[in-house]
């Protein structure tokens, strides 16, 4: 059994307690001159800030449960030891859709211009304010529409997770696998939920802030960055487990194997990236180039850096066999590879609320650091709560063998 | 062929994991395991027989580097030099602008020097080429059995016994040390 270090739990606090700090002075410090396309630009930078931080370890989570349900679904052996850290990554995902539903609601009800489509006047025809475009998606893009989804989104996902906690729990209890075909089940259900919710989710919250801008594989991109999040953060927890003298049954070729995730993932991303920027640069429409143009402009310096970062490193430093398997070595790519993907989520959120007068400042960084903190809370105390191995797994034999 | 100033002594399996158990007390002794011969790849093998591990990777990203710069050279040379191309409207005639809509060159060229050079490489270490004969001594490895081939500097009847107590299950004398013949013998455990 795993035990929550003390000295852990107070620092997950005193994160918790910057976070809160960082969220008021963000609201305080708000208002003032207006700036930004919509503006609403420091309006809006405490609650983009929120959505940032937010919807990044959203997806965290919901990346780890995608994860545990392919290791069901597809029957695999060799992360049978892995499984626990995967519920406890997944267990933070009823947080962050409450904090996301909240965010959702505020918007819907004007009480943040995240989403320009939600404008007073916008889809009225008679309004000095009325976009045609905008108007031409009011089938999908309607504040009751888009409250039901986010809500089935969560429920969906928590359903899930919680479902294959509770399954998995009963590992611990008797022999008899019958859970262990039940939570196969349950996985294929999430699997083809996720399949289609993890792309409009990803349309609803962070596509349509850039109203009249659409790409058909954003909801790819976007879940590309959720699994690289996901999966680093679980190597990221399981080293520092196995460096404090638990999972004995984990080996090298395990870490190895997440090692070669990160970075098989690392390059998917980039190639769904660049996929969505050619095909835009390539054709060069100005209703599809408006997205890169800030991107290219104001940010140009955190884009390239996130590229670096998400890309570049990852394929130079992760290709060779020995870097995987080693734990100072992956603890450090996991550290950039999280900061390039948090990095990633503000690019693709900041210009189109916050607008060309952006800065990462104490908003930023502040919230990050309390969600971290809630993160290590709620993560560490799942793990705490149940063996760090399912006693009971089919697999759990297969995975101490596992040699690669 | 073969050092002739050793005998050499062929040993058949029935089990893969016996072979692979086998194989650690036979090193200790001191003997060379010069060649093993299996009906699929045995997990573990390598690393029991002490081989150096494979240099391919290394080959590999040499490969992919020379395939990358022969597709920035092509791509220079006939898109910008030879023929220069206006691309998607962007007539800015340099590489370094019209460098996206090379990626996929870049891309394809780097996988296919890679691995076109590697399967060459591969075939020219292993000497192999069309026609040639197999170098296989039992076929019996090609179906259910197991063989290790074994140098050995006298005390033979030693050797079968270590080997005949770590379940050997066929032990021949292939190759006698000095100029005489090889020598068949049979010998069942």
């Amino acid at each position: 059994m795993f035990q929550f270090p003390a000295k852990l739990k107070t620092l997950s606090y005193v994160l918790i307690a910057i976070g809160v700090v960082a969220m008021v002075y963000g609201f305080l410090s708000g208002g003032g001159h207006e700036a930004a396309d919509h503006g609403h630009g420091h309006e809006n930078r405490p609650w983009a800030s929120l959505l940032i931080n937010n919807f990044f370890f959203l997806g965290i989570s919901l990346g780890a449960l995608f994860f545990l349900a392919v290791q069901y679904a597809a029957n695999v052996g060799w992360s049978a030891g892995i499984l626990r850290l995967l519920e406890g990554v997944s267990g933070f995902l009823p947080f962050a859709g409450i904090i996301m539903i909240v965010i959702v609601l505020a918007g819907m009800f004007h009480m943040n211009h995240l989403y320009h489509w939600t404008a007073e006047g916008i889809m009225d025809p008679e309004s000095d304010y009325f976009d045609s475009i905008i108007y031409g998606k009011k089938a999908y893009l309607n504040e009751p529409f888009f409250i039901i989804r986010t809500l089935v989104y969560v429920l969906g996902w928590v359903w899930a997770m919680a479902t294959l906690r509770k399954l998995s729990l009963r590992g611990d209890q008797s022999s008899d696998l019958a859970w262990y075909k039940k939570s196969i089940t349950v996985s294929a259900i999430f699997l083809v939920f996720f399949a289609i919710t993890s792309s409009t989710a990803a349309w609803d919250w962070i596509m349509s802030i850039d109203t009249h801008w659409f790409s058909t594989l954003f909801g790819w991109y976007v879940f590309a960055g959720i699994f690289v999040s996901a999966l680093t953060t679980t190597a990221l927890i399981a080293i520092y487990l196995k460096n404090n003298g638990y999972l004995e049954w984990l080996n090298n070729s395990h870490i190895h194997d997440l090692g070669k995730f990160m970075f098989a993932f690392s390059i998917f991303w980039t190639y769904l990236w660049f996929s969505q920027f050619m095909l835009i640069w390539y054709s060069n429409i100005p209703e599809e180039v408006t997205y890169y143009m800030p991107r290219f402009g104001e940010f140009k310096g955190l884009f390239i850096t996130m590229l670096v970062m998400n890309f570049l490193f990852p394929l130079l430093i992760l290709m060779s066999r020995d870097s995987k398997r080693n734990f100072g070595f992956l603890a450090t790519i996991g550290v950039v590879l999280i900061m390039g993907h948090w990095l990633n989520v503000y690019i693709m959120v900041t210009p189109g609320t916050v607008g060309l007068d952006y800065s990462i400042g104490f908003t930023e960084i502040g919230v990050f650091l309390g969600f971290l903190g809630g993160f290590i809370l709620v993560v560490f105390s799942r793990l705490a709560k149940a063996p760090l191995r399912i006693t009971n797994h089919p697999m759990n034999k297969e995975s101490e063998y596992f040699h690669i | 062929m073969a050092n002739k100033n050793k005998s050499v002594i062929s040993v058949l399996f029935n089990d893969d994991d016996v072979m692979l158990k086998s194989i650690k007390p036979i090193r200790e002794k001191g003997y060379n395991i010069r060649e093993a011969y299996t009906p699929f790849p045995v997990h573990g093998l390598d690393h029991e027989l002490g081989l150096a591990r494979t240099r391919m990777a290394i080959t590999a990203f040499i490969y992919g580097a020379i395939g990358l710069s022969v597709a920035i050279a092509l791509t220079y040379y006939t898109m910008i030099v030879d023929w220069p191309q206006n691309i998607g409207g962007k007539p800015s005639f340099t590489w370094g602008e019209n460098m996206p809509a090379f990626v996929p060159i870049l891309f394809e060229m780097t996988v296919f020097f890679a691995a076109h050079l590697m399967v060459w490489t591969y075939f020219v270490r292993n000497g192999m080429y069309p026609g040639r004969k197999a170098m296989n001594p039992d076929p019996r490895t090609t179906d259910d059995m197991f063989m290790l081939e074994i140098e050995f500097d006298g005390g033979e009847d030693e050797l079968r016994q270590l080997l005949k107590d770590h379940g050997a299950v066929e032990i021949n004398l292939v190759e006698k040390a000095d100029e005489e013949a090889p020598e068949l013998e049979e010998a069942h455990a």
